[in-house]
C-alpha cells in the first residue's frame, strides 16, 4: 500500500512536470494550430537562463527570505528572457510561413528546434550542469510515503497557472481576442483585433511558461543539459494531445495522466517499455477520442 | 499492345536516364572537393585519425576523450615527435551515431590516408566502424569501448581499456567479498550497450558468488525522473543498488534514491568517473563505490603530472576516466609506431600486438591475444566529493 | 518481350555502373575511392527513403514523421533473415558465391519490405483517419515504439547492436532499389490512383464526394511507402554490417522529411535531389563539424521561408532547368506545389 501511494505520488510529480510544459504547447497550438517543436528547447533555455542568473547573483543576496528572493529574481529574469526568445522565434521563423502549408510550418518548427539545440551545445557546452538549489529541499516522510517541498511546488504551480490561464483566456479582453484569433484570424482582424500582436503575446506567454517550467523542474532534478528539452517537449506534447490540445485544463490533466501511466508501467510492469507506453496510450486515445479527453469535438475545417 | 510497350519502354528509359543523371550529378559533386584536396600527407608527418562524438547527445564523453588525445599529441610533438616526424591528428565528429561513425572512418582511411585510428568510446560506434578499419588494414585502437565484441571484429582492432566481463566481475566480487552484500538490485540504462553489458556480467558473477539479485529495472539515458523504478526496487529491500550508468544520470539517481529513503550502498562502473558526478549528486553519493581505470587522487608522480598538465590545458577541469583512456590510447599507439620504426599500418598493427607492460595512466597495459588490454581495475569510494581509493583488483 | 527490354537495359546499366565503380573507386586510381563509393551507397539508400516518404507526404499529403520506424523494421527483419536464415537459404542455392549472396539478399530484402509493409498497414489502417498533425504525432510515436521494442529483443542484440550481418549490398543492388522505388512511385503518381491521391491532398472531402475511397488509397500509399523504407533498411543493414537502435531515432525521421522538403514536396526529382544533397553536403562541410548542424538547421528554416516549394518547385532556376529536361512530370508539378501550399493552411 505504501508502495502504491508512493508510486501515485511519483506519478503526480512526474506528471506535473509534463503538465507545466504542456500548458505552453497547448496555448500555442490552440491559437495557431502549430506544433511548436521548439517549445521543449525554450524550456531548456529557461533552465540555462536560471543557471547563469543564479551564478551572477551568487553571494550578492545572502540568504534573504530563505532563498525565495533569489528564486523570485531568477524566475523573473528567465521568464522575461524566454518570452523574448519566444517572440523572436515567432517573428523570424513562424510568421513568414504562417500561411504556408502545414508541412512547411512543421518543418520550420523542426528546424528551429534543431537550431536552438545545436547553438546551445556550442554556447553552453554538451556536458550537464548542476542547477543550484535556490530553494533548499525539505523532505517530508508521511508513514513511509516520501515527498519534497519542490515536488509540491511544481504541482501547485501547474495548477495555479492552469486556473490563472483559464481565467485570463475566459475573462479578459486579451483572452477574448486570443480566442477570436484561434477561431478565425481573418474574421478577428476584420473585427479590429491586432492579430500579429495577439500571436506574439501567445508566444511570449507560452515561452515564459516554458521557462518557469524549466526552472522549477531543474530545482527538482538538478542536472541540466542542452538536449533536456527534446524528450520532455515531445512527451509534453503527447500530454497536451491526450488532454485535448488547445484546452488548458486538458493539458494539466493529460500531463498528470501521462506521468502516472509512465510511473505505473515502470513501477509495476516493465521499465524498459516506459517510453513506448506513453506513445501507445496516445495512439489509443487518438483512435478512440481524437479530440482528446477534454477537447471539444471540432468540425474539420474544409 | 505495341503502344503500351512503347510507353513502358519510354518510362523505363526515363528511369534509366534519371539514374544516370543522378550518378553524373553525384560524380560532379564528389569531384568538387577533389580539387581542394591537393595537400598530400606531408612526408615529415604521421597522420592519426580520431573519430568521436563531438556533438550530439553523448558529446560530453566524446569531448572529454578528445581533450585527453590532444594533450597526448601535443606532448609527443613538443618532445620531438616520433621517428623524427610530427604527429598530425585528424579528428572527425560522428555525432554519436553509428552510421556517422562508419562514414567518418571511411573518410579518415580513404581520403586522409591516416596510418592508424583512435576511437570510439561508445562500443556501438566502434562496432559500426571497426569492419571498415579491418577490411582496409588500418589499425584501430579503441580507448573506451568495453563490449567484448569490438575486438572480435578482426586482428586490426585493439583496445586499451578492460572489458565488461572483467569490470562486472570486479564489482560483483567487491560487493560480495569486501562489502559482504547478499542482495543487490540493479538499475541499468537500457539505451547504452555499456550499461546493459555491465549489468549482465555483474549479475552472472554476483549470482555465481552466491549473491541474489533483488530486482532489475531500467531507464533510458536522458531521463531525469527515476522515482518509479527506484520505488519498486527499494520496496524489495536490497542492501545495495548497482547502477552501471553514466555520471550524467547517476547523480540524479543517487539523489532520488536517497530522497526515497534508501540508505544502502550504491555501486557502479567507470561511467561514474567525473567531477560532475559529485556536483550533481552531492552527498547522496556517500556510501557509493565504483570500479575505475585509475584513481585521480593516486599519489604516483606520473599520474599527478598528468592531472596537473590536463588541468592546465583545460581551465582547471580534472581529467575523468575517458580523458585518461584517450591519453593512454594515443600514447600506446605512438609507442607502437616508434617500435615499428615505420608508419606503415601493417607494421603498426604488428607492433601494437606486441604491446607489453606499457606504463599508462590507467595502469600497466599489456595487449593479449584477443587484442584486449589486460590490466587491473581499482575500486573507489565516493566520500564527500572525493574518490577514495579502496582496492585494486587484478585480472 | 518489349517489357523486358527496358528492365534488362536497366539491369545491364547497373551492372556496368557496379563494374565501373569497382574498377575506379574501390580498386582503382582514385585516392578517395572507397569514401566516394560509400557516399554513393548512402546517397542511394537515402534516395529510396526520400522517394518513398514523398509518396505519403508529398503526393498523398499525409504527414508522417516516423519513416525511420519502417526503415528500422526493414533493416532488422532483413538482417535477421540473412543472419539466422542465411545458411538455410544458401543450402538450397547452387554454391556459386554470386548466386548465393544475391539469393540471400533478395530473400532478406523481400522479408524486410514485407515486414515494413505490414507495419505500415498496422499503423496506417487506424491512424490515417486522423487529421494531419495528429497523424504526424502518431507516426512519431510509432517510430519510438519500434525503437523501444528493438532495444528489448535480445536476438537482434538489443542495446548492444546487431553484429555479424554479411556485407551483401553493393552499388548494383542499391541502384536497383533506387530504380524500383522511382519506377513504382512514378507509376503510381501517374496512374488514376495517383490522380486520386493528388485529389485527396488538395481536398479530402471533395475527393470523397467524387467517389474516391479515401482511406483505402491513403493506406495503400502508406503501405507502399513503408515497404520501400523496408527495402532501404535491408540495403543499409547489408552494407553497414551492424545495426544499432540509435540509428533509428526520430532525428533520422526528421532528416528524411527535411530531404523531401528541401527538394520540393511532391516532386520526385526533388526528393532525389534533396536526398543526394543532404548526403553529400554534410561531407563537404566536415571541416566545420561543430557548426554543421547549426548551418544545416538555419538553411532549412531559410529555405522553408523563402522557397517553401523546395529547390525543384515551380518558378525556381533549378526548377526551370529541370522542367526543360523532364518535361512531363515537372509541368504538372508547378500546379501541384501551388495546391500543396493551399491545403490545411492554419488561417485558410
Amino acid at each position: 500500500m505504501t508502495v502504491f501511494l508512493q508510486q501515485l505520488l511519483n506519478g503526480l510529480s512526474l506528471g506535473s512536470i509534463y503538465a507545466l510544459v504542456a500548458l505552453g504547447y497547448t496555448m500555442v497550438y490552440g491559437v495557431l494550430r502549430l506544433i511548436n517543436f521548439a517549445h521543449g528547447d525554450v524550456y531548456m533555455l529557461g533552465a540555462f537562463a536560471g543557471y547563469y542568473t543564479s551564478r551572477l547573483l551568487h553571494g550578492h543576496l545572502g540568504a534573504a527570505g530563505g532563498g525565495l528572493v533569489e528564486a523570485g529574481i531568477i524566475l523573473m529574469v528567465s521568464m522575461v528572457a524566454c518570452a523574448g526568445v519566444g517572440m523572436l522565434i515567432e517573428r523570424l521563423a513562424y510568421r513568414p510561413v504562417r500561411r504556408a502549408s502545414r508541412l512547411t510550418i512543421l518543418i520550420v518548427a523542426i528546424g528551429v528546434s534543431l537550431l536552438i539545440e545545436n547553438v546551445a551545445q556550442m554556447v553552453f557546452g554538451a556536458e550537464p550542469k548542476f542547477f543550484p538549489q535556490i530553494i533548499p529541499e525539505k523532505r517530508f516522510d508521511w508513514a513511509g510515503v516520501v515527498f519534497t517541498n519542490q515536488q509540491i511546488l511544481v504541482l501547485a504551480t501547474a495548477v495555479v497557472l492552469m486556473i490563472g490561464l483559464t481565467l485570463f483566456i475566459r475573462r479578459t479582453r486579451t483572452g477574448k481576442a486570443m480566442r477570436a484569433v484561434a477561431h478565425n484570424p481573418d474574421a478577428a482582424r476584420l473585427m479590429g483585433v491586432n492579430v500579429n500582436f495577439i500571436i506574439s503575446l501567445t508566444f511570449a506567454i507560452g515561452s515564459a511558461l516554458a521557462a518557469a517550467g524549466g526552472i522549477l523542474v531543474s530545482l527538482n532534478q538538478p542536472g541540466i543539459d542542452p538536449l533536456m528539452g527534446l524528450m520532455t517537449g515531445i512527451k509534453a506534447f503527447v500530454a497536451a494531445v491526450l488532454g485535448g490540445i488547445g484546452s488548458i485544463p486538458g493539458a494539466v490533466l493529460g500531463g498528470l495522466l501521462l506521468g502516472m501511466a509512465e510511473t505505473f508501467v515502470a513501477g509495476y510492469g516493465s521499465s524498459t517499455y516506459r517510453d513506448a507506453i506513453a506513445f501507445l496510450i496516445l495512439i489509443v486515445i487518438l483512435l478512440l477520442k481524437p479530440a482528446g479527453l477534454l477537447g471539444k469535438g471540432q468540425v474539420e475545417k474544409v | 499492345m505495341k503502344t503500351k510497350g512503347n510507353v513502358r519502354m519510354k518510362k523505363s528509359i526515363a528511369t534509366l536516364a534519371t539514374i544516370s543523371k543522378i550518378a553524373l550529378g553525384l560524380a560532379a559533386l564528389l569531384a568538387l572537393p577533389l580539387a581542394g584536396c591537393g595537400k598530400k600527407a606531408d612526408s615529415n608527418e604521421i597522420l592519426i585519425g580520431e573519430y568521436g562524438a563531438l556533438t550530439g547527445s553523448i558529446a560530453s564523453f566524446g569531448q572529454s576523450t578528445h581533450k585527453g588525445i590532444t594533450l597526448a599529441i601535443e606532448e609527443i610533438n613538443a618532445s620531438g615527435g616520433v621517428l623524427g616526424k610530427k604527429i598530425r591528428l585528424v579528428t572527425e565528429d560522428d555525432q554519436g551515431k553509428p552510421e556517422e561513425a562508419l562514414t567518418a572512418v571511411t573518410k579518415l582511411i580513404s581520403k586522409d590516408r591516416v596510418s592508424a585510428l583512435l576511437g570510439e568510446f561508445a562500443s556501438s560506434n566502434s562496432l559500426a566502424a571497426a569492419p571498415m578499419a579491418q577490411s582496409s588494414g588500418i589499425p584501430m585502437v579503441s580507448h573506451g569501448s568495453t563490449n567484448p565484441k569490438v575486438t572480435q571484429v578482426g586482428d586490426y582492432i585493439f583496445r586499451v581499456c578492460f572489458i565488461d566481463p572483467f569490470q562486472g566481475q570486479v564489482m560483483a566480487k567487491f560487493a560480495h567479498n569486501s562489502l559482504k552484500l547478499g542482495h543487490v538490485a540493479i538499475l541499468r540504462d537500457v539505451k547504452s550497450d555499456y550499461s546493459v553489458g555491465l549489468a549482465d556480467y555483474f549479475t552472472q558473477n554476483f549470482v555465481a558468488a552466491g549473491g541474489a539479485i533483488a530486482g532489475d529495472e531500467s531507464y533510458s539515458a536522458g531521463d531525469k525522473d527515476f522515482n518509479a523504478q527506484l520505488t519498486s526496487l527499494i520496496a524489495k529491500k536490497p542492501e545495495a543498488l548497482f547502477i552501471p550508468g553514466y555520471y550524467t544520470e547517476v547523480g540524479l539517481i543517487a539523489r532520488q534514491a536517497r530522497r526515497l529513503g534508501f540508505t544502502g550502498a550504491l555501486l557502479g562502473g567507470d561511467g561514474w568517473d567525473s567531477e560532475k558526478l559529485w556536483e550533481i549528486g552531492g552527498d547522496a553519493l556517500n556510501n557509493g563505490y565504483f570500479s575505475n581505470h585509475y584513481s585521480v587522487d593516486n599519489p604516483a608522480p606520473e599520474i599527478r603530472a598528468f592531472v596537473e598538465k590536463f588541468k592546465a590545458h583545460n581551465q582547471g577541469e580534472a581529467p575523468d576516466a575517458l580523458a585518461a583512456l584517450g591519453y593512454d590510447a594515443t600514447r600506446v599507439l605512438v609507442d607502437a609506431i616508434r617500435r615499428a620504426g615505420s608508419d606503415k599500418p601493417s607494421a603498426i598493427r604488428d607492433a601494437l600486438a606486441q604491446t607489453k607492460d606499457f606504463p599508462g595512466i590507467t595502469g600497466n597495459i599489456t595487449l593479449n591475444a584477443q587484442r584486449d588490454a589486460v590490466k587491473s581495475a581499482v575500486v573507489l569510494e565516493v566520500k564527500d566529493g572525493k574518490f577514495l581509493y579502496k582496492e585494486t583488483v587484478a585480472p | 518481350m518489349k517489357r523486358l527490354v527496358p528492365i534488362l537495359a536497366t539491369l545491364a546499366g547497373l551492372a556496368l555502373l557496379q563494374w565501373a565503380a569497382t574498377a575506379l573507386l574501390l580498386d582503382g586510381p582514385i585516392r578517395q575511392g572507397p569514401y566516394y563509393y560509400q557516399i554513393l551507397l548512402l546517397a542511394g539508400i537515402n534516395v529510396i527513403l526520400a522517394v518513398s516518404l514523398n509518396l505519403t507526404n508529398g503526393v498523398a499529403g499525409q504527414f508522417s514523421i516516423g519513416h525511420a520506424g519502417f526503415f528500422a523494421v526493414g533493416a532488422y527483419v532483413a538482417a535477421s533473415v540473412s543472419v539466422y536464415g542465411g545458411p538455410a537459404i544458401a543450402g538450397i542455392l547452387p554454391n556459386i558465391p554470386l548466386v548465393r549472396d544475391s539469393g540471400i539478399l533478395i530473400a532478406a530484402t523481400s522479408a524486410g519490405a514485407l515486414a515494413a509493409a505490414i507495419a505500415g498497414w498496422l499503423v496506417g489502417m487506424p491512424s490515417l483517419r486522423l487529421r494531419g498533425d495528429y497523424l504526424a504525432i502518431v507516426t512519431l510515436g510509432f517510430g519510438e515504439i519500434i525503437r523501444v521494442l528493438i532495444l528489448n529483443i535480445d536476438a537482434v542484440g538489443g542495446a548492444r547492436g546487431f553484429t555479424g550481418i554479411p556485407r551483401l549490398a553493393n552499388l548494383f543492388w542499391v541502384g536497383l532499389g533506387v530504380a524500383a522505388s522511382l519506377a513504382v512511385v512514378r507509376n503510381i503518381t501517374r496512374s488514376s490512383h495517383g490522380r486520386a491521391l493528388l485529389a485527396i491532398r488538395s481536398d479530402e472531402i471533395a475527393a470523397q464526394a467524387m467517389g474516391i475511397n479515401v482511406t483505402r488509397l491513403k493506406v495503400t500509399a502508406f503501405v507502399v511507402s513503408a515497404a520501400f523504407a523496408g527495402v532501404a533498411g535491408s540495403l543499409f543493414a547489408h552494407f553497414a554490417m551492424f545495426l544499432h537502435p540509435n540509428t533509428f531515432t526520430f532525428v533520422k525521421s526528421f532528416e528524411i522529411v527535411i530531404m523531401i522538403a528541401l527538394g520540393g514536396l511532391g516532386s520526385l526529382a526533388g526528393a532525389v535531389l534533396g536526398a543526394v544533397t543532404l548526403t553529400v553536403l554534410p561531407e563537404l562541410f566536415r571541416g566545420f563539424a561543430d557548426y554543421r548542424m547549426v548551418i544545416y538547421a538555419l538553411a532549412l528554416i531559410l529555405i522553408m521561408i523563402y522557397r517553401p516549394q523546395g529547390m525543384l518547385g515551380a518558378g525556381g532556376f533549378l526548377g526551370r532547368i529541370v522542367r526543360m529536361r523532364w518535361k512531363k512530370p515537372v509541368a504538372k508539378k508547378g500546379a501541384e506545389t501551388k495546391s500543396a501550399d493551399n491545403i490545411g493552411g492554419p488561417s485558410a
